[in-house]
């Protein structure tokens, strides 16, 4: 993969599913169980995380020559962090509601498994431009996840989408309940693993013995 | 020249020039987006403010509307006389690390739709897992509770989290703050039990408990110095 030949297709769609970072690397987990209870804070940790991922491995990459050997892991750890926060302040000054809601998840991008991994193995190896399409490719696979994840937990839990309400009054009328368990951080672990079901149900090569 | 990219001394140069390059950027991003995150927070204040009172502005009326029913905002002491100073600027978490006597006590007036005066306190303590914060309205009898809105920060949803919906909230409606001339802020108890005095109660949250103590801890704490200055609005 760290090689400069492979074509820049493979990199940007390969972490959409055979190499999803979520559902094949189970990287990321922990935010997608405390985001998801609603779309639209999924969304916008999907973004964030896009943004953070796509900068951070160029920023890394065009510095990957220079940075001393022994500390290149600190190096990518403060680029990570200042990047983070500037998007947290952005946040912070622009959708002030959903960074509320966020809360701390924003900051903890920064110890997400999945920036660290794609830095070390990918751009401290590979060109800018390469390393740009491989961060926005595993950040839109795992904006992916979070957004299915959201989608169901919303819906079923909630009733509503981005705070429309989707299910009418007719069905609550007639009986229908919403499921207070998909609020709920399990929940989101078990739409996770059905997610994963699906996809390795098309994806043989992928199934473990 | 060739530089030695593993020497102590390039690494301690890189990291220096580093941390001053990403430093000066957030420094940057702090300082112009300031005013815009100090407008959100101001926002989101006085939407808390409106809400005890049962006023749910929409997103962009909060400004107008926090201007059009909050009539007047001051600061009164423990002996419940006006002081100097900016209401809105006071910080509650800060005054009630103070000894009850010198703190200053932010009071909203508000004045609904009917015409009616109601008087908004504003109330801080700890929950289970972090602080927790609200507003108390009062009718013009200064004793009587019109509206109650409770926040937190990280409170267990499900649990004590429900402290901030209105099944809650709405039980403090129509309690009073004085028994007999006596001051005794509501009291939080667990559900089917009573208080130790004859003060008026409502229900905790079941498996809430921490969180429902740390609301009633909380109103004792941060009424309690509004004692004289209800006192006087009740003799006027």
């Amino acid at each position: 993969m760290a090689d400069n030949n492979t074509s820049w297709k493979t990199v940007l769609f390969n972490p959409f599913s055979k190499n999803n970072p979520v559902i094949v690397q189970i990287l990321g987990i922990c935010s997608v169980l405390a985001v998801t209870a609603k779309l639209e804070p999924a969304i916008v940790m999907g973004l964030s995380v896009i943004a953070v991922l796509a900068f951070s491995n160029v920023i890394i990459s065009l510095l990957r020559n220079t940075i001393p050997n022994s500390i290149r892991i600190i190096v990518q750890l403060v680029v990570v962090a200042g990047l983070v926060i500037i998007v947290s302040e952005l946040l912070k000054a622009y959708v002030y509601d959903v960074s509320v809601q966020l809360s701390v998840f924003i900051g903890l991008i920064i110890t997400n498994c999945i920036l660290m991994g794609r830095l070390e193995a990918f751009a401290m190896a590979n060109r800018p431009w390469a390393s740009f399409l491989d961060g926005v490719g595993n950040g839109v696979g795992y904006a992916c996840i979070l957004i299915i994840v959201g989608f169901f937990r919303e819906l079923l839990g909630s009733g509503t989408l981005l705070g429309f309400r989707v299910i009418p009054q007719a069905a609550y009328d007639a009986g229908y309940v919403n499921n207070g368990l998909m609020i709920l951080p399990p929940m989101a672990l078990i739409v996770v693993a059905c997610i994963i079901w699906v996809h390795r149900h098309y994806n043989k090569d992928l199934q473990e013995d | 020249m060739k530089i030695n990219k593993q020497s102590n001394l390039y690494t301690v140069i890189y990291i220096i020039v580093l941390v001053v390059v990403v430093g000066t950027a957030l420094a940057f991003t702090s300082m112009s987006l300031r005013e815009r995150q100090q407008a959100n927070i101001d926002a989101d204040k006085m939407r808390q403010i409106l809400a005890s009172v049962h006023i749910v502005p929409e997103k962009a009326d909060i400004l107008s509307d926090f201007d059009r029913y909050v009539t007047r905002q001051y600061l009164v002491d423990a002996a419940g006389n006006e002081a100097a100073g900016d209401a809105f600027a006071v910080n509650v978490a800060a005054q009630i690390k103070l000894p009850a006597d010198r703190r200053e006590l932010p009071v909203y007036e508000c004045t609904l739709a009917d015409g009616t005066v109601k008087y908004i306190l504003p109330v801080y303590g700890a929950g289970l897992w972090g602080p927790i914060w609200g507003y108390v309205s009062l009718d013009a009898d200064a004793s009587t509770v019109y509206g109650a809105y409770f926040a937190h920060q990280g409170e267990t949803p499900g649990l004590g989290a429900e402290i901030e919906k209105p099944a809650f909230q709405d039980q403090f409606r129509g309690k009073q703050l004085f028994k007999d001339g006596r001051f005794m802020p509501v009291a939080v108890v667990k559900a089917g039990q009573k208080p130790a005095g004859d003060e008026d109660y409502v229900d905790g949250i079941s498996g809430g408990t921490i969180t429902s103590k740390g609301v009633g801890a909380m109103l004792d704490d941060c009424l309690s110095p509004y004692q004289n200055f209800l006192n006087k609005l009740r003799n006027r």
